[in-house]
């Protein structure tokens, strides 16, 4: 092979980071553009978007549409809806699909596979097609409450939480990544007295913080994002998370700018949410390696 | 301390029979090693006396007390194992004290447990280490470790040393058989390699086929294999063969005849043997001798001459087919394409039937009846 000289390899790593570059920008710019326009008035907004001023803030910049969406909306209890439902379904989803996926892996019992199977063919099951059956089921549930027992959860933060405590494609992730550990290691924490309680708690997840922080982002997100299925279950305005809330600024006159002063607020928890485990992502595969 | 008994214990999975019965019985303080060519079931074996595989059928006793049934935490065993599955998260002082934790010992007395066994096996510098700052021989040192701790009447090891480089594998096979000294605790040991098993073992089973072809000392199953598979599989390099008819019995010991050999009285029981049998002579290649120093000679073309220094390794091939090898003094001059003389002496031989089970020995070294370290 001949030597490449200084130049070559210099003009192919400009061009490697050239391309770089030029998709971070491609994934960066709308929200560049987002952040950017939820700064001008709409007007402004509107006939920026012809040239590169919709990148920058140049202009008449202001806060006001971020003041007019508190005032359109109630932005705050909608982000803290949002994030309150969120975090408690991940953490318990987590939970609750870790011991499956645990048992699935590494316990015997009769019908196993078959469980599995079932569990994953849900997988191609879509919220949608079962919408309207859970909706009914939801209503006609009983909750022992502070003033005795009700019926029918409608307008509640259960009602957005108790369903997504379990989900296959979670479930799946744990089974997947549990199988590759060494069993030994299992077998080790075994004849160290511990139960299987234990091995789950002490060891099996300590060492599991890849697939956590897979599983959490994924999660974060479809939670987040969830639409459809607060939207059917939250009449009043107590309970609504961030995208029902989005409706309330797409009424009669759209005021675009106050739309991104909205979308920025209710994106910045994702993205902070995101980095956070990113960082903890690293660090945990960086710990894990049984031996080298 | 504890003894061991195995009565016909068997192992399957589904319809395949791993373990097909074997009876052993280890006597308290012992180091017994299971050999055996890969996938005989030494492993499997090693794991239901740990609790780690159900035992299908037959009994285990550890102690006197039947273990079948019971969860390996109850049965007094510790296991070192040969990926050495140390906790990754946890540190050298965590991976050893983890146990005794979840027995919810004082702690005070896992924080001295620990440390002694640091102290014993030098890990007292590493202690707040992780599992991956650790070199392969600290690991293994901290499986000990974590063994060591949970004070058991019976240890387990499979395989420890097979993933540390050669030199590392003698200090460490040293430093195995001065813990079962200086704890004089039952041991169980699990290898396919043959030097740790005739240097560290009071008794060796030789596994095969899923079944403990035979029990005994180093020195009975170099000396005195009961059948060819053991006289094969113990000793390197192995044990040559000459197929041979039995041309007369008497008290002397068996007549013997073959091309290559012409006829010779081996001092051998002759028990079943009767005139016209088919058999097979064994004569390991380190009693071989050059040229026509001992009583039966064989002529051949060297095949192959491997020089060590301070022996060498000859292999002859007759003009009947029949290959020889023979380890002889590492200064002989002989060359490839020679015509040479391997010979060695009638008491040297073994002698095993058609079925492959040998015939007791009349002439045997003194050292058979050596126990390990004398
Ligand atoms: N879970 C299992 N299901 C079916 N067969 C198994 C199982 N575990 C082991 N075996 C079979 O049992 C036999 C013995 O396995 P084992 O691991 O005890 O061998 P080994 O003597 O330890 O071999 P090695 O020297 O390679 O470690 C093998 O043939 C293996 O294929
Ligand atoms: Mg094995």
């Amino acid at each position: 092979m001949p030597s490449r000289t200084p130049e070559t390899r210099a003009t192919s790593l400009f061009m490697r980071y050239a391309i770089l570059v030029l998709v971070a920008l491609i994934f960066v710019f709308p929200l560049v553009f987002m952040l950017v326009s939820s700064l001008k008035p709409s007007m402004q907004l509107l006939s920026d978007t012809s040239s590169i001023r919709a990148f920058l803030p140049v202009g008449d910049i202001s806060l006001d549409n971020y003041t007019a969406s508190f005032a359109r909306a109630p932005v705050a209890l909608f982000i803290f809806n949002s994030i309150f439902v969120t975090s408690v379904t991940v953490v318990l989803n987590l939970v609750i699909c870790s011991m499956a996926g645990f048992s699935f892996a590494f316990l015997d019992w009769k019908g196993k596979d078959v469980m599995l199977s079932i569990v994953i063919a849900t997988l191609i099951v879509p919220l949608e097609t079962i919408a309207i059956p859970l909706l009914l089921v939801v209503n006609n549930l009983p909750w022992i409450g502070a003033d005795g027992i009700e019926w029918g959860w409608l307008n509640s933060y259960r009602v957005q939480i108790v369903p997504f405590l379990s989900d296959a494609l979670t479930v799946f992730l744990f089974v997947q990544y549990f199988r590759d550990l060494p069993r030994d290691l299992i077998e080790a924490a075994r004849i160290d007295g511990a139960s299987w309680f234990q091995i789950y708690a002490k060891v099996i997840m300590p060492i599991s913080g890849p697939v956590i922080a897979t599983a959490a982002i994924l999660r974060f997100l479809a939670m987040y994002n969830q639409y459809l299925w607060p939207l059917m279950v939250t009449q009043s305005e107590q309970y609504r998370p961030v995208m029902v809330g989005l409706q309330y600024f797409f009424q009669l006159n759209t005021d675009w700018g106050q739309v991104m002063a909205y979308l920025s607020m209710i994106t910045v928890p994702v993205l902070a949410f995101y980095l956070a485990l990113q960082r903890a992502f690293i660090t945990s595969i960086a710990s894990t390696g049984i031996k080298g | 301390m504890a003894s061991l008994s195995m009565k016909s214990v068997r192992k399957s999975y589904g319809a395949v029979e791993v373990i097909k019965g074997v009876d052993l019985d280890i006597a308290d303080g012992e180091f017994v090693v299971f050999v055996g060519p890969s996938g005989c079931g030494k492993s499997t074996l090693l794991r239901m006396v740990a609790g780690l595989e159900e035992i299908t059928a037959g009994t285990m006793e550890i102690g006197g007390r039947v273990v079948n049934d019971l969860e390996p935490k109850d049965r007094g065993i510790a296991m070192v194992f040969q990926s050495y599955a140390l906790y990754p998260h946890k540190t050298v002082y965590d991976n050893m004290a983890f146990g005794l934790h979840i027995a919810k010992a004082p702690r005070a007395e896992v924080d001295a447990k620990v440390r002694k066994a640091a102290e014993i096996l030098k890990l007292e510098p590493y202690l707040d280490r992780l599992p991956k700052q650790l070199s392969g021989g600290q690991r293994q040192r901290v499986a000990i470790g974590r063994a060591i701790v949970r004070n058991p009447e019976v240890f387990l090891f499979d395989e420890p040393l097979s993933n540390l480089d050669a030199a590392l594998r003698v200090n460490t096979r040293a430093e195995i058989a001065k813990l079962h000294r200086d704890l004089g605790a039952t041991m169980i040991y699990v290898t396919h390699d043959q030097v740790e098993a005739m240097t560290l073992a009071d008794k060796i089973v030789v596994l095969e086929g899923g079944y403990a072809q035979q029990i005994g000392t180093p020195m009975e199953l170099y000396h005195t294999p009961a059948n060819l598979f053991v006289a094969g599989f113990i000793g390197s390099p192995k044990m040559n063969y000459i197929e041979v008819t039995v041309a007369g019995v008497s008290t002397d010991g068996v007549k013997v005849a073959a091309p290559d050999i012409g006829e010779a009285l081996l001092p051998i029981d002759p028990g079943k043997a009767a005139v016209g049998d088919r058999a097979t002579l064994g004569i390991r290649p380190e009693d071989m001798r050059h040229g026509k120093t001992d009583g039966i000679t064989v002529s051949g073309n060297v095949e192959l001459v491997e020089r060590l220094g301070h022996e060498t390794l000859v292999e002859i091939t007759t003009t009947n087919g029949l290959d020889l090898k023979g380890i002889i003094d590492g200064t002989t001059l002989i060359s490839l394409g020679d015509t040479t003389d391997l010979s060695f002496a009638a008491a040297s031989c073994h002698l095993f039937d058609s079925a492959g089970k040998a015939f007791t020995r009349r002439e045997v070294p003194e050292v058979v009846r050596a126990r390990r370290g004398t």
